[in-house]
């Protein structure tokens, strides 16, 4: 985990902080501690590193992405480095089979006491626009309904580095925090409410939308 | 002259130490944050006059860069096609600056009112875009302008020639920074003491009469004292450039407000606590520093 903590300590923090400058909201909602889960939009993979270069040097080795094991475990070089470097938990989204098994990971990784980043559109999908959150959220809500969720609105890396494009292109990010939810209620509702949520903090930004 | 801006800041600290035991009811932490940010900005100033010239470059082009940002993150022509633009307006920041470094006067004064502003439009119609293109194109190159041409003449004011001025070049920069960002606060204390008619209420509804005249007298006669012990300025024309600092300081300041009023935001940014975003901060230099600049160029280079 050492790699992990120097790759954020000298490349990732300045990327977030200088190069893009993020314009944070509520900063001390995010969890200080584990078992937690963070929830955010998803319309880059800055999405991952930016949340994650929130939280202290110290507390990074328990803050780990789930990520889509189909995408980023099969190629050579990233596979190294998101095990490595990034020390993602594997979601195998083709996996046949039970729920369970296939958020096993995840289960352990909070058993683990970890912060694990969720993103509950399952994609990146198009540029600075939010997709419905997949119902794999609410699962996880019920079987740890004790387990904070702490929603968080991502605006503007879309634009820095979108889907599909190699050219990186620093604009100064909003990052804004939710408070922390429980489950309530039905499964259903309760994503629909979390996704009302990340939509409730997105009017929160000052600057103008993206056009 | 940086004792002397210390000696300042000192007092203006001790100031926010002692303001609120006598006047408990007011809140006075926008103030503080204010001489805070004062203190990081003046140290790492003075910092980069310590490590040299290069240092200071590259400062100065860090300071490019915040400020561009800022623009293009705050202006609203930003589809797939504008980041393509924005990329290669980024860009141009290490190269205008590079100029500076090997002093080559000649690219340094047309890099980006020439190739840039050809360059920029060619690439957007090698992109095939035709929608939005004169705004699009306008105010990217418009933003060049102001937070990269502009603010890297303060830079060129060191690759000036050495011999003309026994003072040294890192006293010709401290000469037009302390005078601009010193026009600012007298303007706003004349302004809080004196000022009841505004000037221009429409653009910017703090700034009064008696503000503007009252920085101008100040900085001028501040001019007239150091410009012939900091630069080959004549008493004269020291209080020529006095005029010219804080006029230009002032018109720096409303255009940017007239920027913002047109986007439709208060703060630049939230860079820089009680002061807004470096846009906000650098205001005035965009119009004092090339103004300063081709002043002395014209009279002594």
């Amino acid at each position: 985990m050492l790699l992990k903590k120097l790759l954020f300590a000298l490349l990732v923090k300045p990327l977030a902080f200088v190069i893009i400058g993020l314009h944070i909201r509520n900063r001390e909602r995010l969890p200080k501690k584990g078992p937690a889960i963070i929830v955010a939009n998803h319309n880059s993979h800055l999405d991952t590193l930016v949340l994650m270069s929130l939280f202290k040097l110290k507390l990074l080795p328990k803050v780990r992405p789930v990520a889509a094991s189909d995408y980023f475990l099969n190629k050579g070089i990233y596979s190294w480095m998101a095990c490595n470097l990034i020390d993602i938990i594997p979601l195998d989204r083709k996996l046949r089979g039970s729920i369970d098994e296939q958020f096993k990971p995840i289960y352990q990784a909070l058993d683990n006491d970890e912060i694990i980043i969720i993103f509950p559109e399952g994609s990146r999908g198009k540029a600075e626009r939010l997709s419905h959150f997949k119902k794999g959220i609410a699962v996880l809500a019920k079987q740890y309904p004790k387990v904070p969720i702490t929603p968080v609105f991502l605006h503007g890396l879309g634009m820095c580095l979108p889907k599909g494009e190699g050219m990186f292109v620093p604009f100064i990010c909003d990052v804004i925090v939710g408070e922390d939810m429980f489950l309530q209620g039905e499964t259903k509702s309760f994503v629909a409410a979390l996704e009302q949520e990340v939509q409730e903090l997105a009017k929160d930004i000052t600057s103008t939308p993206w056009v | 002259m940086l004792s002397g801006v210390f000696s300042f800041l000192l007092i203006a600290t001790a100031i926010t130490f002692f303001l609120p035991h006598k006047n408990p009811e007011k809140n006075y932490s926008e103030l503080i944050a204010r001489i805070k940010s004062w203190w990081i900005m003046i140290g790492t100033v003075s910092v980069c006059i310590f490590i040299g010239k290069t240092a200071l470059i590259v400062f100065f082009a860090f300071v490019s860069f915040l400020a561009l940002k800022e623009f293009l993150s705050l202006i609203a022509t930003r589809r797939r096609t504008d980041r393509q633009l924005m990329f290669w307006a980024y860009m141009s920041i290490p190269l205008q600056y590079y100029w500076v470094s090997i002093e080559w006067y000649g690219l340094f004064i047309i890099f980006i009112p020439v190739y840039m502003f050809l360059f920029i439009p060619f690439r957007m119609v090698t992109l095939g875009e035709t929608e939005g293109f004169l705004k699009a194109v306008g105010t990217l190159h418009w933003g060049l302008m102001m937070t990269v041409f502009s603010l890297s003449h303060i830079a060129y004011l060191l690759a000036l020639p050495e011999a003309v001025n026994p003072a040294g070049n890192i006293a010709l920069m401290l000469f037009l920074l302390v005078l601009t960002q010193f026009n600012d606060v007298a303007q706003y204390l004349w302004g809080k003491l004196l000022g009841d008619k505004k000037i221009i209420p429409k653009v910017s509804p703090n700034k009064t009469t008696a503000g503007l005249i009252g920085g101008v007298i100040t900085i001028t006669v501040l001019a007239a004292l150091l410009g012939t012990w900091l630069t080959p300025l004549s008493l004269l024309e020291s209080i020529g450039a006095g005029l010219i600092i804080s006029l230009g300081g002032f018109f720096g300041d409303v255009t940017l407000s007239a920027v913002k009023r047109d986007i439709g935001i208060k703060d630049t940014g939230n860079l820089l606590p009680g002061h807004g975003g470096i846009l906000d901060r650098v205001d005035s230099l965009t119009f004092s520093a090339p103004l300063f600049f081709h002043y002395l160029y014209f009279l002594h280079y």
